[in-house]
């Protein structure tokens, strides 16, 4: 099915976020998950399926400023 | 409060605009932001915010100036090197706008500094550079009700993003808590495009000017991303978490706490 993550469609297996960012090989711990402009608690993440045309954004920390 | 013809000349192509005139410049004048971190982002927001005539600019930052830093902290120069950034942000500030009072914080903002030095200001900028600071300065800001422009940059990636407390997401609402340190690189490893501090960090001075002058829409409930890479930007919708520890309908966090080690690193952006 089709999501768009970060604004690009892609193509991906039907599942959950947690699913997706495995498949991503991403960190749950580093990224704040955005789902149809709403965060999911990370709690959820392993619980909350995605669906086609979602719009997921995966938020990465940006820390520097110096 | 009335503005000499020298300061009326120096003022000129703002006065002219209608969004800002006398009125907006005196506004400005009577302005006090804070910036914290007088690095890179805070070095291209304080020389814009000076001579734009700012009537006090706080500088809080306990470093001194290393060799390492010019390449984006704009700020300080090479006979810097050694000065504290406080002391070398001051002079430059002062230098190209006298009308200009800079307030000089030569410490780190603590839990136990942080409300008492953020209640004296209208706005705060965020140039730090580690997550737990980035923590406290958005904290700070709910609990003494300041708006804050929060901003980061890593490598050729930049975001900035305006908080006003109680009104539009905060930091927490999105980032519940600093990464875990074991998993975030160091500023020193992880590197920056120069450049990138003065984009973002005039970003940020665009919009504490907008708040001071009551003009436009501010970047609230949004997050925007730059990548140098590509020359894009793009704008993340984000909104009020109701779970917000901070700021949501049953918040755990009830006064200010140092949120880990200051030190625990700066960034990070796996590949995706
Ligand atoms: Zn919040």
């Amino acid at each position: 099915m089709q999501v768009k993550i970060n604004g690009k469609p892609e193509e991906i297996q039907s599942g959950t976020v947690l699913d997706l960012l495995k498949a991503k090989n991403i960190e749950p711990q580093m990224v704040a998950v955005e789902v149809n402009d709403k965060v999911l608690e990370r709690d959820h993440l392993a619980t909350t399926h995605l669906n086609e045309g979602d719009q997921v954004e995966f938020l990465f920390y940006m820390g520097g400023g110096r | 409060m009335e503005f000499t013809e020298e300061q009326i000349n120096r003022y000129s192509r703002h006065i002219l605009l209608p969004e800002v005139g006398g009125k907006g410049q005196k506004k400005i004048a009577k302005s006090r932001i804070l910036l914290v971190g007088a690095g890179g982002l805070g070095s291209p927001a304080a020389l814009y915010l000076a001579a734009a005539g700012v009537g006090t600019i706080g500088l809080i930052d306990s470093d001194v100036v290393d060799l390492t830093n010019l390449q984006r902290q704009i700020l300080h120069h090479t006979p810097d090197v050694g000065r504290p950034k406080v002391q070398s942000g001051k002079d430059k500030i002062q230098a190209l706008n006298p009308d200009v009072s800079v307030s000089m914080y030569e410490e780190r903002l603590t839990a136990g500094n942080a409300l008492k030095i953020i209640g004296d200001y209208d706005v705060v900028i965020d140039g730090v550079d580690n997550f737990p600071a980035k923590f406290l300065i958005n904290d700070a800001c709910f609990f003494a009700e300041k708006p804050l422009i929060h901003g980061g940059i890593l490598r050729f990636d930049g975001r900035v993003a305006t908080i006003i407390p109680k009104k539009s997401a905060c930091y927490r609402c999105i980032f519940k808590a600093p990464p875990p340190p074991g998993l975030v690189a160091s500023c020193q490893e992880a590197g920056v495009i120069g450049v990138l501090a003065g984009i973002i960090g005039t970003i940020q001075a665009t919009e504490a000017l907008k708040l001071v002058l009551g003009v436009g829409r501010p970047l609230t409930d949004r997050l925007l991303d730059f990548d140098a890479r590509k020359t894009q930007f793009r704008e993340i919708k984000v909104r009020r978490n109701p779970n917000c520890a901070l700021c949501g309908e049953h918040p755990t966090i009830t006064e200010l706490f140092d949120d880990g080690d200051p030190y625990a690193g700066c960034a990070v952006r796996p590949s995706a």
